[in-house]
């Protein structure tokens, strides 16, 4: 049991010894000791540690409930004061808060416990590594390392811990301006290897984009979204596109697949799979998340991520999502097409090896608009010409994975977030690539 | 309505000040560096928020933290730790410490070269020390307006909310600095949203968040926030009639709750110096903005006058030092349309040889400052609204950013509004729903025909602007008149 474990389990017991008659807590940990090392031109632009420790603890009389979000130091004997001082505050606004009808959590005992060691490299020797392969290209980069961990617990005697220790490198090359690869290696167990096998493809990439630019025309191509440009686009549907409460609110970019007035190829899946993802399998409440949550088969909706309070306020029921109803390890159905004859499917048409800085210019009809970024190409009879200078698309989804989907890949990468704002995410996406008829681009 | 007054230090943690904590510890703190530094960022939090009239549970958050930063060997390290002990404080400088010799050798800087910072003084928010209200008051104000809000069956959902939150942030200096801010914010909001015949519309009271002042509550009496809610809803409700934006090229009269998104991402980022050095180039870009583009470059016509303006008392990010110390000055970024001064904070200033601004900020504790945007204004001109309606022709005027997507190197954009308003010979005809615009910031800003007066201008801004590795979201303010924009790309939705 690592020492922040014991920690949350010190504070669990803190609080209910504290517990008054006829009250209910929950309250979960947010924690990490995160390395992070910037690069840029082959340098290290900014090294440094961060250890965070947050307790969210949310107190509940009768329907009355508030929530109080604090950091701590992970020192139990030195938080205890502020943890008790943040159940007195607590227990002051109850007095005067309204009854909620709203108000849902777990009751059913279900506690779980799942720890993913391992042995993370050193990040000094980490870093060299990645300098010493970079000596003669333009290297810019973050790489992120550490443990990970997420509690909860509540006064019936539910307790969850997930524990996960990972890295995750990614890196640009640069041939010149804004002429780029992009390239990323996450895990549990850095290989010395692995990265060099990812550093050679990065190179030989490289190579490509020093050919001549070519800036297209404003029109419809086809194109070959590999699995990086398409997280992009499935991150547009994961903004509250599978939401129960924007659903049931006519607010998500699908409540037309809802309506039956639109739909996807029919090859079109997507699922939430917790169980083979890296977020943890229970949430804010302390419900128990199913390892698989279908939101689309068959191109058409089929599911909805629904927190206890949208299900309270709906009638629907729960499938553990968080408040936020956003997908942490979302799933999307592999094709058939190797990747191998991607290019050869794709013909003539746009390699599009990222997509950059999408919003919806439609969101009822589920329209997207968005940049092409890093090395993307013009093919030609299923060759590499050159490399394409930026161009914006304006599309809508229900036509760039509904009649214009030509193959999805059979292979599928499992991209793991490298999302960092206040804290590493645990999110992560396996996504195939695909080939399209047709997609508009018009700047 | 009146309101219950509650004394400022009505805290949820009897504790000693985080600043007097760490003023007794720094002293103590030892470390084999030619620099250390420590900053503390205590801040505190309130949620209220009534949606379709039902009381949402009140949220709070008191965030406490430091960061030590060590220079050594011409290297640069930092730790960040929220175990404030004198104990948990010199951990993290010795991890600092550890991080700046073991880079020493492969530093993109050598910070032997830099002079080491020891600024003195202070700065205070607008009435940070006076009474706020009581979270009655707060939940009667949000349930009135959501009670307004919600006036038709056709409205879906809707929501009044505010976030209130105060800081203190103190940084300290092995060569004597000692500053400390103290920061108080109000950033309230209303949105509504229709549905009818297979189609939603959204409006909002300036976009979420999109009100956001330091100071108090008189910020609500300044945007007329109290009766706001029936407002929105009946504006989203004449969306939903409303046909969609006409395609087209036309001049475009952009109100100050889109100039600001305009600003922001087609001036703002790419004068960003780190950007311009490469920094962001593996996650939020590069810029078509080069170095020897300043003091010479046309960024826009005569009219563009754009200032870093950290003076501004009730702007966002206004504030006397920057987190690395430097002390904040108004300054042009460009004038009369020429480009001169770019964001970059005393660190990119040595690396790029030029003078920039004090804009060196970290979103919190546990992260390093990088160049940021603070307060970035568009200074008024001398046209007042109906003028500007009464000079177009043909065009559209756009209110409430709904939608904003440019490219890395900050150039080819893409923006939609929740609002339009078709203007022909001179005059308003009519609300047009999902209007859009795309441009090229390189051209764009030389097409600005005519500048709104001091009476068009609002000073707004928001808590969201991300970059980063790791990421940050931090607080920006933007000041900005309705402005005319020439020959436009304009087009609607599908719906």
């Amino acid at each position: 049991m690592s020492i922040m474990e014991t920690y949350f389990e010190d504070v669990a017991a803190l609080l209910d010894r504290s517990l008054a008659a006829g009250e209910v807590y929950l309250v979960k940990l947010d924690a990490e000791r995160s390395d992070f090392v910037r690069l840029n031109r082959g340098k290290i632009r900014q090294p440094g540690s961060v250890t965070q420790c947050y307790l969210g603890l949310r107190l509940i009389r009768g329907q009355r409930h508030a929530e109080q979000a604090l950091s701590v130091s992970g020192d139990f004997a030195r938080d205890r004061e502020d943890i008790l001082a943040g159940l007195g505050t607590l227990r002051t606004v109850l007095d005067d808060a309204p009854d909620d009808p709203h108000l849902a959590y777990a009751t059913d005992v279900r506690s779980s416990r799942d720890v993913r060691s391992s042995s993370l490299a050193a990040s000094e020797e980490v870093i060299t590594t990645v300098l010493d392969a970079a000596r003669d290209v333009d290297l810019v980069g973050i790489y992120a390392s550490g443990p990970v961990y997420r509690g909860f617990a509540n006064s019936l005697g539910q307790r969850n811990w997930h524990e996960v220790s990972s890295f995750n490198l990614q890196w640009s090359l640069y041939q010149r301006t804004d002429k780029a690869v992009k390239t990323s290696y996450g895990g549990f167990d850095w290989s010395a290897e692995s990265f060099s096998a990812r550093m050679d493809e990065a190179r030989s990439r490289l190579a490509l984009l020093a050919l001549p630019a070519r800036t297209l025309e404003p029109g419809r191509y086809r194109a070959y979204l590999t699995p990086p440009a398409m997280e992009e686009l499935a991150g547009m549907l994961c903004w509250g596109g599978f939401s129960g409460r924007a659903l049931s609110t006519r607010q998500s970019c699908l409540f037309r697949m809802q309506d039956g007035t639109e739909s996807l190829n029919a090859s079109i899946s997507f699922s939430e799979n917790v169980a083979e993802g890296i977020a943890p399998a229970f949430q804010d409440e302390g419900y128990a998340r199913p390892g698989q949550v279908p939101l689309i088969a068959g191109g058409g909706l089929v599911g909805s991520l629904v927190s206890p309070r949208t299900a309270r306020e709906f009638d629907l029921s729960t499938n553990g999502a968080n408040a936020s109803e956003t997908p942490e390890a979302l799933d999307m159905g592999a094709g058939e097409l190797a990747v191998a004859d991607a290019l050869a499917a794709l013909d003539t048409g746009i390699l599009v090896g990222n997509l950059w800085y999408l919003n919806f210019s439609d969101r009822s009809a589920c329209r997207v608009t968005g940049m092409t970024r890093f090395a993307s190409f013009w093919v030609e009879k299923g060759a590499i010409v050159a490399p394409v200078n930026v161009m914006r698309f304006d599309d809508s989804v229900y036509r760039l994975l509904g009649e214009n989907l030509v193959a999805l890949t059979a292979e599928r990468e499992l991209i793991v977030s490298s999302d960092s704002y206040r804290e590493r995410s645990v999110g992560s996406m396996r996504l195939p690539g695909a080939v399209l008829r047709e997609m508009a681009f018009t700047l | 309505m009146s309101r219950t007054r509650l004394a400022r230090d009505n805290r949820p943690f009897s504790i000693r000040a985080m600043t007097d904590l760490s003023r007794t510890d720094f002293p103590h703190l030892r470390a084999d560096a030619d620099f250390w530094s420590l900053r503390v960022v205590d801040e505190a939090a309130h949620n209220f928020a009534v949606r379709k009239n039902v009381p949402q549970p009140a949220a709070a958050l008191r965030d406490r933290g430091a960061m030590l930063t060590a220079w050594a060997y011409g290297g640069c390290g930092y730790a960040a730790t929220s175990d404030l002990s004198r104990a948990g404080l010199q951990a993290a400088l010795d991890r600092a410490a550890h991080w700046a010799q073991a880079s020493a050798c492969a530093s993109l800087i050598d910070f032997r070269t830099l002079p080491q910072p020891a600024p003195r003084g202070d700065y205070a928010s607008p009435d940070v020390d006076a009474a706020s209200w009581s979270r009655r008051d707060w939940y009667e104000l949000l349930a009135q307006e959501s009670r307004e809000t919600g006036c038709d069956d056709r409205i879906v959902d809707w929501e009044a909310s505010v976030e209130t939150r105060t800081a203190t942030h103190t940084y300290l200096t092995s060569a004597g600095g000692d500053v400390t801010q103290r920061y108080r914010f109000v950033m309230p909001s209303i949105s509504a949203t229709a549905h009818a015949a297979g189609d939603t519309q959204t409006r909002s009271l300036n976009g979420y968040r999109g009100l956001a002042q330091q100071g108090g509550e008189d910020m609500l009496t300044r945007f007329g926030f109290a009766g706001s809610g029936r407002r929105i809803a009946e504006e989203a409700l004449r969306l939903l009639g409303a046909p969609n934006c006409p395609t087209g090229v036309m001049d475009v009269l952009l109100m100050p709750d889109q100039m600001v998104l305009q600003i922001h991402e087609s001036i703002g980022h790419p004068l960003e110096l780190d950007r311009i050095l490469g920094d962001e180039r593996n996650f939020a870009g590069t810029s078509f903005v080069t170095l020897d583009m300043f003091g010479n470059y046309r960024y826009g016509s005569d009219l563009l006058n754009i200032t870093f303006d950290p003076t501004l008392p009730e702007e966002l990010a206004s504030y006397a030092f920057d987190d690395d110390g430097m002390r904040a000055e108004k300054q042009y970024l460009i004038r009369n349309g020429i480009l001169r001064r770019p964001l970059g904070g005393a660190l990119s200033q040595a690396r790029a040889g030029m003078r920039g601004v004090a804009n060196a900020r970290a979103d919190n504790w546990n992260r390093p400052p990088i160049d940021r945007m603070a307060n970035l204004n568009l200074e008024p001109g001398e046209n007042s609204i109906a003028e500007m309606i009464a000079g177009i022709e043909h065009g559209l005027l756009m209110r409430t950013n709904s939608s904003w997507s440019i490219d890395d190197s900050r150039n080819k954009f893409q923006f939609g509004c929740e609002w339009g308003e078709l203007i022909e010979n001179g005059e308003v005809r009519g609300v047009v729903k999902n209007p859009n615009y795309r441009g090229v910031s390189a051209s764009f800003w030389r097409n600005l025909k005519a500048v709104g007066d001091k009476s068009t201008v609002q000073v707004l801004g928001t808590p969201y602007c991300g970059k980063g590795e790791p990421s940050q979201v931090i607080r920006v303010g933007h000041a900005s008149p309705a402005c005319v924009f020439t020959g436009v790309d304009v087009f609607g939705g599908d719906s």
